[in-house]
Formats: C-alpha cells, structure tokens, sequence
C-alpha cells in the first residue's frame, strides 16, 4: 500500500479492493485455488484457508436483484435474504460465479430456508448452528465444522493439516487484532476521521486476498493516522454515535451518511461489519484447536442467539470506551431477530447505560432517506 | 426583535411569529400544495403584507418542506419544534406530545423541557392525517366534516391497517348501505388505535398528555384516544402551529 497518499485516497482505496477483487478472484481461479463464499460472520474461514482455498463474502447489499428473488421468495422477508438469494439466481455476482462451494449457517429462518432453494442450483454446504451458547451444544457445533472439514478436504481433495489450521487460526487473529486497533482510533475525541470512512476499511478490508499483507497494510493505516491526530488533525468535536443492528454495507450505507451528514459521527460499529466480527479471538493456545474456533465462532452475539447476552456486553463496552452519546440501531425490514431483540436493547442502552438510544427500520430502497434524516437529524438535536 | 417560524408540512403550511418578550404577535396557515417552495413564497408573502421581514428577523424553518425555505437562517427538524412549541402553548416541561401530521405521526416525551425519545411511523400513512384525508373523501366529506360524523356513529370496525386497502373496505361498508356516521367513528377509531398504540410502545406513562398537528380540534379523535390510553388528552386552539412556534422559539434560542 502506499501510504504516501492522503487519506481520503488511502480510504478510497480500500473502498476500491471489493470492485478489483472481481478480477482478482478470477485470476485466483485460474491459478487452480479453490474459492469458498459465505454470507455470514459464523462461516469458520479459518478451515477453508487451511483447505489452500480463498475465502470471499458474497454479494448481498443492492436492491437490483431484489425483484428477480421475489419471484421465488415472499415480498415481506428480509431484504439482505432476497438480496442475495437475487445475486445468485441471476449469476451477477462474480464471487458467487466463482466460488465453488457456498457455505452458509443455520442462523434465521428466513436464511436457512433460503439456502435449501439455492442448493438447487448451487453447492451449498449447510452448517447447523446452535440456537443458544450453552456448554451443552458446544460440541455439536465442533462437530459442524470437523463435518466441513472433511466436507472440503473430500471437495479439495486435500488434508487440512492441524497445523495448517492452527497456522490460519494465527493469521486470522493477526487480522482481528489489527482490525481493532485500527477502528480504536476512534475512542478519541474529537474523533480523527469520519465513521463513514472508516467503514470503507472495515468493510474493504474483507475483499483483500492477500490476507497476510492485512496486518501490516492496517498498522500502517493506523500509525498514519495517530500521526496525523497528534500534528491536530482531527474532525470537531460532534455527537458520538454507536451503530448496532442489522449488517450494513452497500446501500445501508445510507444510515451512515445520515448521522454524518447531519453533525455527527459515527465512532463505532456494533454489527457484522465491525466489532462483532472482530472483537473475540481463537484461542491460540488452545489443546483442542477445532473446540477453541467452535467457541470463538459460537459466542458471537448475533441476534439469532437466545439468550444473547454478548451482545449487551459488548456494546456496553464500546459505549463506555468510545464515550458514546447515543445508540442508532439499523433494523432491516422483517428481520424478526434484530426488530424483537431492539427492545432489549432500547431497555439497556437507556435504563443501564443512560444514554439516549433510537431505532430505523429500512430497506434497500431509497425512498426512506428524507424519513431517515429527519429522525437521525431530531435524534442529534436532542443530544446537543 | 421578532421570531418567526415556518413550518411546512405535507398538507398545510404555517407560520408563526414571536415577539421579544414572547409573545404570539401572528400565525397562518395555508395549503401547501404541491410544491413546499411556492409554499414558503407565499407565507413570506403573507408575513410581509402584515409588516414582519423573514429576512430581517431570525427565522427557522421545520417541517419536511424545511429544506424549500430558501429566506430561513437555520432548520430545525420538526420533532424538536414540536416539543418546543407544544411546551410554550401548554406551559409544562415533562410529559407527552402526540402529534398527527400529515405524513407521519410522532410521540413526543420530553422531560426538563428537552426531547427524551422520540418515536415516528414507519413509511405508511396508516395513523397519520393523511389517512384520514383519504377516507373523508370516500365518504364525501373532509377531515372536520369526518369528526362530526364519527360523533353520532358507532359499532363498526375497520380492520385493515393500510390506506389503500382500508379505502376498500370502506367502499364495501358503503356498498352495503353502512351509515357514513358509523363509518366515519370507524375510521376514527382505527386512527386512534394506531396512535395509541405507539404511544403505548413508547411506555409513555401517566402525566401530562398533549396533541398537536392539524387534528387537534377533533374532539371525537381526543375522545377516543383519551379512552385507548386511559388519561385525559389536551389540546389548545393554537396546537397546530405548534410547530411554526418551536420554530420561532429555536430562532430565539439561538440568540440567546
């Protein structure tokens, strides 16, 4: 990377790592290295890339292959379902084209049913997750992904190797500690950089193949930053603003823009695209590896979950280290999971926490953004 | 120094302006019709030919035409002019405003004379003004006429949440010889149903409950929501530039 770039370039640049990585898959390709897509923060990549395979989340953020699912899928579910499900059928996502395997999770309903049609006409290998984080349904998920293992070593017609796993399980977590000291710049205050722009590298980052070169690229990235707070460049100081919900990317982007455009910014993102992804870590050391990456993977605190008591937890640490002064909470439309578990949420951010907290449900249109603004906009004034 | 606010809205478009001491010097409201810029031309308009200079004098305009204000120095969203000028209209510092707009329909909790929380309708008009315009033209009246009716009606329901389909049913209701009085208590009652129960989401509590927006006078809709909610409803004569006044109150904020 270089880095002696502004940036606002350097953002752009990640920005522009998923659109160059549709060639990159396709060379990825043609260099016989196998390519296996996910959807989903619970896909245990560390498997796949000790399988020698690429790994690659598929597309699931535009609204232009919404119509087309619909022909298969009701009108009234969840719009990242029929998204992607849309992308699949009609062969326009070049990730998905390539990937040899799709693996997806039983995490919604919506979802697992979804990927029973799209293994009509696609490979798809269904892990069965557990619904709560007990003890008790641990090894059932270890077993999950000791079944895709073989799964892949049979497809690959490879060995995964312990130590090729526990090799993965070192670079991811390289990643993952990168990742958070990179989005750590934003507990200062005022704020160094605008959320918008650092979700151009969360997100971007994950479009990166060459994933031994993520660490350093982002410690870069992260030095030039604090260089550059400390010389006092840095934004005014505004309303911090926690975004948790539903998955953001592409077109939800909008909500991002919303708080940004109106005076505030966003200092931390509670979702798939941000910490929840990236705060735990396998444990390295670990004597069984495959139990450490079913634990790491099972605790993450999605709303599929019940009880989800992780989530709570790490939100209410978020809020504490990065001087949060409000909760915006994205919900998609007939996402049951995240709009029923939004009270909970409302309850504790407000009643535990003590701080304002407010909640948008959208879609993948753009017909809401006057309605978003206004709502993000009276939210912010009430925090001034 | 005078204040004036702007408040364009969907339906109507208002206006209302404050003196240095606070008080209510002028207020208007006027269609908006379909365009919010030929709206704000003819509030300042208005205000001119009654000796008030928008230009002159800090103005703040709210309301989703907010942005159509081409003469306002700032925009103010309209959920905090509400708050604003509900509390100046009904002199309180803690409670609940309840305001129909025309598009949206918002609950208001303030407390220590700032907004708290907040809560609007999703996109749909069910429970909004809007709603009501539309179902007072299927039985041939507008929103007033449509209240009076609701007062001498009763025992008809209408079950569906959204516009277009509760249109239709109100066609079969006529269709099949219903009193327009009963159908227009129906269609109050659906109203309140949905207002009360965002309010009940919002866990407003008891304690002072106000409404605002131009549904304000309909004593049927207060009534009703008063019955839903299980506390008294007020509402002032004034309540619908409730919004306009926030605005000109947030110009004198400012200053200060």
């Amino acid at each position: 990377m270089n880095l002696v770039q502004e940036l606002p370039e350097v953002f752009e640049t990640f920005a522009e790592q998923r659109r160059n990585s549709f060639l990159t898959v396709k060379k990825i390709k043609e260099q016989g290295i196998p390519v296996v897509g996910s959807y989903c923060t619970y896909f245990p990549t560390e498997i796949a890339m000790a399988a020698g395979a690429a790994t690659v989340s598929l597309c699931s953020t535009s609204d232009e292959t919404i119509s087309a699912a619909e022909e298969d899928l009701p009108k009234n579910l969840c719009p990242l379902i029929k998204s992607s499900y849309g992308f699949a059928k009609t062969d326009k996502c070049p990730f998905f084209y390539f990937s040899d395997v799709v693996v997806g999770e039983s995490t919604c309903d919506g979802k697992k049913k979804m990927y029973e049609l799209m293994g009509e006409f696609k490979n798809v290998f269904i892990m069965e997750l557990p619904n709560s984080q007990r003890d008790a349904v641990l090894p059932m998920w270890k077993d999950e992904i000791l079944r895709l293992k073989a799964y892949l070593e049979e497809l690959f017609g490879v060995e995964i190797t312990e130590e090729k796993v526990r090799e993965a399980v070192k670079l991811n977590n390289d990643i993952r500690r990168a990742m958070k000291n990179f989005y750590s710049v934003m507990q200062h205050e005022p704020a160094p950089i605008k959320g918008g722009d650092l979700f151009k590298v969360l997100y971007g980052t994950g479009f990166n193949f060459n994933r031994k070169q993520i660490p350093a690229d982002l410690a870069a990235l992260t030095e030039k930053i604090e260089k550059e707070y400390a010389d006092g460049k840095m934004l005014d100081s505004r309303p911090r603003i926690l975004i948790t919900g539903c998955p953001i990317g592409g077109v939800t982007e909008k909500v991002i823009r919303a708080v940004e455009d109106n005076g505030g910014v966003v200092v931390a993102f509670e979702n798939c695209s941000g910490a929840k992804s990236q705060d735990r870590l396998v444990d390295e050391e670990a004597e069984d590896i495959y139990e450490a990456i079913a634990r790491r993977y099972l605790d993450i605190g999605c709303s599929v979950m019940t009880p989800n008591p992780n989530r709570l937890e790490l939100m209410g640490r978020l809020i504490d280290e990065y001087q949060v002064d409000g909760v915006v909470e994205m919900t998609l439309q007939a996402c049951h999971t995240y709009n029923i578990e939004s009270s909970t949420i409302r309850k504790y951010v407000t009643t535990e926490k003590n701080i304002p907290y407010m909640s948008v449900e959208t879609d993948y249109s753009q017909q809401d953004v006057g309605q978003l603004n206004t709502r993000i906009t009276a939210f912010l004034e009430m925090l001034e | 120094m005078n204040y004036i606010g702007i408040d364009i809205g969907s339906t109507t478009a208002k206006t209302a302006v404050l003196s240095e001491d606070g008080t209510l010097l002028f207020r208007k409201v006027i269609p908006t019709g379909w365009s919010s810029k030929e709206a704000s031309q003819n509030l300042k308009e208005l205000l001119e030919a009654n000796g008030f200079s928008p230009e002159a004098c800090p103005c703040v305009a709210t309301g989703y035409g907010r942005v159509s204000v081409p003469y306002a120095k700032r925009q103010v969203t309209e959920i905090t002019c509400h708050a604003r000028g509900a509390m100046w209209l009904h002199e309180f510092s803690e409670g609940t405003i309840i305001d129909i707009g025309g598009q949206d329909t918002k609950i208001i909790q303030v407390a220590g004379g700032t907004v708290q929380n907040f809560l609007m309708n999703d996109k749909c008009s069910a429970g909004t003004g809007r709603f009501l315009e539309v179902m007072a033209r299927a039985l041939e009246t507008d929103t007033a006429g449509l209240c009076e009716l609701s007062a001498k009606g009763g025992g008809v329901t209408i079950s569906s949440m959204c516009t277009v389909f509760a249109e239709t049913e109100i066609i079969s209701l006529v269709g099949r010889g219903e009193k327009r009085e009963n159908i227009a208590y129906a269609v109050l009652d659906s109203i309140a149903d949905k207002v009360a129960a965002q309010a009940k989401k919002m866990r407003i509590g008891e304690g002072f409950l106000c409404l605002t927006g131009g549904l304000c006078e309909c004593e049927e809709l207060k009534a009703s929501l008063a019955d839903k909610l299980g506390q008294e409803v007020i509402s002032h004569p004034d309540g619908r530039f409730a919004g306009a006044i926030g605005a000109a109150l947030s110009g004198m904020k400012r200053r200060r």
